[in-house]
C-alpha cells in the first residue's frame, strides 16, 4: 500500500502526540465535539494503543452548545472510557450572560476567561487543540507547539523557532504549551480522513430538516426554547446542514441536500467559500483572529 | 496523491509572497470568500487598488502595516497533479531564523532572485541555509523579468551568477527559470513574453519535480516513549526513519547494544507483520531490554555513540553564544546537557570563508564542538537526518538558541589522539594546574577531575577545558 499524503499527515500527528505525552507534564486535550476534535481523538487513541490517552480531555461548555454536540460528546466518552472533563463558567452562566445581548464579551466570558480559568484550575502545562493553518491567515502563521506567556497570550513576532521535528516543550513556571497536532491538515483532508476511518461526528454535520431562521445572510437554527427571534421573524423548516460547530445562536448552517458522508464531502470539494464564513465571530476587522489569540483564545 | 512540501525564500522584496499569491489566485484555488478579503484588503495595501497578491499570505497585522513578512506562513493547496505545502518565508535578514524554520520543513525550495538586482548576500544566505536544513531541490526563479524588458541577457548574466553560487554549495539539483509574479510570466503557464526560454513554468516544475524519498543505509528507529497499558505488554514506540523491520528481525537496541527478536509490530493502532519509512510504530521485543525514550533501534547500519562532536550551528537567539556555556541539546528523542566545548569559526555567508569567531551573534552559522553530559546515540546529518540534527535550548529562557547538524561525531579513539602528554602542569595566575591521565586534575582548594578536549584539525598542538571554578569560562592552552 502506498504511503500517501493522508498517512504522512497521520504520522505527523501522532508522532506530536506521542512527544507531549512523553515530555511535557500535564497535558490535556481541548475537545470541542466538533468534527476536527473527533479527528484529535481518533488520532489520540491510535498515537498510544494498546495504551488509553495518557491525559484527560476537556471541554469549556457555555451553555449554547447544540443539544445533539452535548448528547455526542457523552456518549463518545462513555463508550471510549476516555476521561472527559466539562468545565461551566457557572458564575457568568448564572448572572445571564448570553449571546443574544452580550455579543463579543460573551465569547471573552464563556470561552476565553473559561478555558484561561480552566488550565488555571487543573494546572495544566501543554493543552491540544485542533486548529489548522488552512482556517485563518494568522493562523497560517502559527506554529505547532505554539509558546503562551503567564496570562496565555500568543505573541506572534517572537515565535519559537520551530526546527525539523525537535519540538522544544521546555517552559518556566506559569507558561503553558498549545499543541496543534493537525496545524497542516485542510479541511479536504479532514473530512477524506473522517471517510476513511469512519470516525464518528456529530449528526449536525449532515443536512435534515431543522428549524432555522435566516439573518444578515446567516441561517440560524432555533436550538431551543431560549432562542430569541426578531419582531416578526418566525422559524422555518429547511434542510440544512453546519459544516463547523460551535454556540447554536452563533453558527450559521448552509442549505444543502448531503445527508451522508460522500455527498457532505463532494459538496466540500466544490465549495467556493472557506469554512470560517459561517463563524459569526471571524468575520469581523482584518486581524480579529489575531488580535483574540493574542488575548488568550485558544 | 502525492504531497510535496517547499519554500519560498529570498531576499526582501524580491517578490515571495506576490509569487506564491499568485499561483494561487491563477490556478483558482482561492475560494471565493478569501478573493474577496483579498480585493478588501488591497484597496488599503500598497498596489493601489490592484491585487496585491501578497496580502494573501502576510497574515499578521504587523506584516500588512508594514508591508513586510516576519513570519512563514503555511498554505495549502493542490492541482490536478499534487498536493502541496508551501512556506512562504520572510526576506529580512532579520528574520533569518523564520526562514530557517520553513527550510527545516521542506523538501525543495523555491529560491527568488530579482532580475534587476541579482544575486545578493541574502540570496546566498538563504541557499546556504536550505543546503544546511538538508534540503536537495532547488528552484531559481529570477524574477521581475519584466523590469528588465525580458532580456535574455540579463537572465543568463544572473544565471552564472547562480551556477556559481550552486557549485560552492555543491547543490544537487536545480533549475534556472525567469518569471515576472506579479504579471504571471512562466508562474502557472509558459508567457509570450520570453520565446527565448525552453523550459518549464514554474507551476509546471513543481508539479513534475522528482523527490527522491532520502535513501538512509539500514533501519532507524528513535523511541520516543514505552508503552506499558499493563504487565502483559511492554511495546516501545517511535516513527521509522530509515529502512523497514518485520517481525522477527533481530534488532539492536543502542546505546546499550543488546539485540532482540521484533515480537509484534503494531503500525498506529493495527497490528502489521512489517512497516516502512515513516509509519508510526509501536514494537515488541522477545526479551527484556534496556531501552527507554532517547534510546534508538537499528538493524544493518553502524550509529555512532557519541560524547563529543563536530557542528555546524545557525544560531537564532538574541543571546549571543558563550564558548563554555552549557544548554539543553534535543537531538533525536533525546534530550541532555551539552556544552559548547569551542567555536571553530564563523561562516561568512556572502563568500563562504572562515571568519575568526570572536563574537557569534543572531543568524551567524558557525562551525563548533559540543560536549554532551553523557554518550548519546547519534550520526552524521548526511547519513541519517534525524540522528543528525539538534537544537541547542537555553537553559534559563528555554528559548530555542540555535539548529544544527552533526558534521562528526568524534570517537573516543579520536579523542585519545592527543598530540601533548598525559601529564603535565600548566602555569596559571594563581599557580599551576596539573594535568593528570589526559584530565584537569585539582587546582587550589578544589580537587576535582575535569575533562580536557584537544583542538581538533590543524590547530594541533592544544587543548582546552572548562575551568568551573572561574564562572564557567573556558580557557585555551597551545603547548
Amino acid at each position: 500500500m502506498p504511503f500517501t499524503h493522508l498517512d504522512k499527515l497521520e504520522a505527523e500527528a501522532i508522532y506530536i502526540f506521542r512527544e507531549v505525552a512523553a515530555e511535557c507534564e500535564r497535558p490535556v486535550m481541548l475537545y470541542s465535539i466538533g468534527k476536527d476534535s473527533s479527528v484529535m481523538l481518533h488520532l489520540a487513541l491510535k498515537a498510544f494503543y494498546p495504551e488509553k490517552p495518557p491525559f484527560p480531555f476537556l471541554h469549556i461548555d457555555t451553555g449554547w452548545k447544540f443539544q445533539e454536540m452535548t448528547a455526542f460528546r457523552d456518549k463518545r466518552a462513555a463508550e471510549l472510557g476516555v476521561n472527559m472533563l466539562v468545565y461551566r463558567n457557572e458564575k457568568a452562566i448564572s448572572e445571564g450572560i448570553n449571546p443574544f445581548d452580550h455579543g463579543a464579551a460573551y465569547t471573552d466570558i464563556l470561552k476565553t476567561q473559561a478555558l484561561k480559568a480552566a488550565l488555571e484550575q487543573y494546572g495544566f502545562t501543554a493543552a491540544f487543540g485542533g486548529g489548522r493553518r488552512d482556517e485563518e491567515k494568522s493562523r497560517a502563521k502559527e506554529r505547532i507547539f505554539s509558546f503562551r506567556n503567564e496570562r496565555h497570550a500568543w505573541d506572534p513576532k517572537n515565535q519559537r523557532p520551530e526546527m525539523w521535528k525537535l519540538y522544544n516543550t521546555k517552559i518556566n513556571k506559569g507558561e503553558s504549551i498549545r499543541v496543534f497536532p493537525i496545524s497542516n491538515w485542510t479541511e479536504k483532508d479532514v473530512w477524506q480522513y473522517i471517510a476513511r476511518e469512519s470516525i464518528p461526528i456529530v449528526p449536525l454535520y449532515f443536512a435534515a430538516e431543522r428549524p432555522v431562521v435566516c439573518r444578515d445572510g446567516n441561517i440560524i437554527m432555533a436550538d431551543d426554547d431560549r432562542m430569541r427571534f426578531l419582531p416578526g421573524e418566525k422559524p422555518a423548516v429547511k434542510k440544512v446542514r453546519f459544516r463547523t460547530l460551535g454556540c447554536y445562536p452563533l453558527t450559521g448552517g448552509v442549505e444543502s441536500e448531503a445527508d451522508t458522508l460522500e455527498a457532505v464531502i463532494a459538496e466540500t470539494l466544490s465549495a467556493a467559500t472557506s469554512e470560517r464564513t459561517s463563524r459569526v465571530i471571524d468575520n469581523e476587522a482584518a486581524g480579529s483572529m489575531e488580535r483574540r489569540k493574542r488575548e488568550g483564545y485558544f | 496523491m502525492e504531497l510535496l512540501k517547499f519554500i519560498t525564500c529570498g531576499s526582501v522584496d524580491d517578490g515571495k509572497s506576490t509569487l506564491i499569491g499568485h499561483i494561487l489566485y491563477d490556478a483558482k484555488l482561492l475560494y471565493a470568500d478569501q478573493e474577496q478579503a483579498l480585493i478588501l484588503d488591497s484597496r488599503v495595501g500598497s498596489r493601489g487598488g490592484a491585487i496585491d497578491y501578497s496580502l494573501l499570505l502576510d497574515g499578521l497585522t504587523a506584516e500588512r502595516e508594514q508591508g513586510i513578512t516576519i513570519d512563514v506562513a503555511y498554505r495549502y493547496f493542490t492541482t490536478d497533479r499534487r498536493s502541496f505545502i508551501v512556506a512562504d518565508t520572510p526576506g529580512h535578514e532579520e528574520y533569518t531564523r523564520n526562514m530557517a524554520v520553513g527550510a527545516s520543513f521542506a523538501d525543495l525550495a523555491v529560491i527568488l532572485v530579482d532580475a534587476t538586482r541579482g544575486v545578493l548576500a541574502q540570496t546566498k544566505r538563504h541557499a546556504r541555509i536550505c543546503a544546511l536544513m538538508g534540503i536537495e531541490h532547488f528552484a531559481f526563479a529570477v524574477n521581475k523579468m519584466d523590469l528588465t524588458g525580458y532580456s535574455e541577457a540579463s537572465f543568463r548574466d544572473i544565471s552564472k551568477q547562480i551556477a556559481a553560487l550552486s557549485d560552492e554549495l555543491r547543490l544537487s539539483e536545480k533549475v534556472i527559470i525567469p518569471v515576472s509574479a506579479t504579471e504571471g510570466d512562466n508562474v502557472t503557464k509558459l508567457g509570450g513574453n520570453m520565446p527565448w526560454y525552453t523550459g518549464k513554468a514554474l507551476l509546471d516544475f513543481l508539479e513534475t519535480a522528482e523527490i527522491r524519498a532520502a535513501a538512509e543505509q539500514g533501519f532507524v528507529m528513535p523511541v520516543q516513549r514505552v508503552c506499558r497499558p499493563d504487565h502483559t505488554f511492554r511495546g516501545f514506540q517511535g516513527q521509522i526513519e530509515a529502512g523497514g523491520v518485520a517481525v522477527g528481525d533481530e534488532i539492536t537496541a543502542n546505546p546499550s547494544g543488546e539485540t532482540a527478536i521484533v515480537k509484534s509490530i503494531h503500525i498506529a493502532e493495527l497490528s502489521a507483520s512489517e512497516a516502512k519509512p515513516g509509519q508510526p510504530v509501536t514494537i515488541q521485543l522477545d526479551r527484556e531490554v534496556d531501552v527507554s525514550r532517547g534510546c534508538v533501534f537499528s538493524r544493518s547500519t553502524e550509529l555512532k555513540i557519541a560524547k563529543e562532536l563536530a557542528a555546524t550551528l545557525l544560531w537564532m537567539d538574541e543571546k549571543s553564544l558563550i564558548s563554555g556555556h552549557d544548554y539543553l541539546i534535543k537531538l533525536g528523542t533525546r534530550l541532555l546537557p551539552a556544552v559548547v566545548a569551542g567555536i571553530r569559526d564563523k561562516v561568512d555567508v556572502n563568500t563562504g570563508e572562515e571568519l575568526p569567531a570572536d563574537f557569534v551573534g543572531k543568524n551567524d552559522i558557525v562551525r563548533c564542538t559540543l560536549v554532551l553530559s553523557e554518550p548519546a546515540v547519534l550520526d552524521e546529518f548526511r547519513l541519517h537526518k534525524t540522528l543528525g540534527a539538534f537544537i541547542l535550548i537555553d537553559r534559563v529562557s528555554h528559548a530555542t538558541a540555535a539548529c544544527g547538524v552533526v558534521e562528526k561525531a568524534v570517537s573516543p579513539a579520536d579523542q585519545s589522539k592527543r598530540q601533548y602528554p598525559d601529564s603535565f602542569d600548566i602555569p596559571i595566575d594563581r599557580g599551576f594546574l596539573h594535568i593528570r591521565d589526559g584530565k584537569a586534575a585539582g587546582f587550589g582548594a578544589r580537587d576535582e577531575s575535569l575533562p580536557v578536549h584537544p583542538l581538533g584539525g590543524e590547530e594541533g598542538n592544544g587543548f582546552r577545558l572548562l575551568c568551573l571554578w572561574e564562572k564557567d569560562a573556558e580557557v585555551e592552552y597551545a603547548i
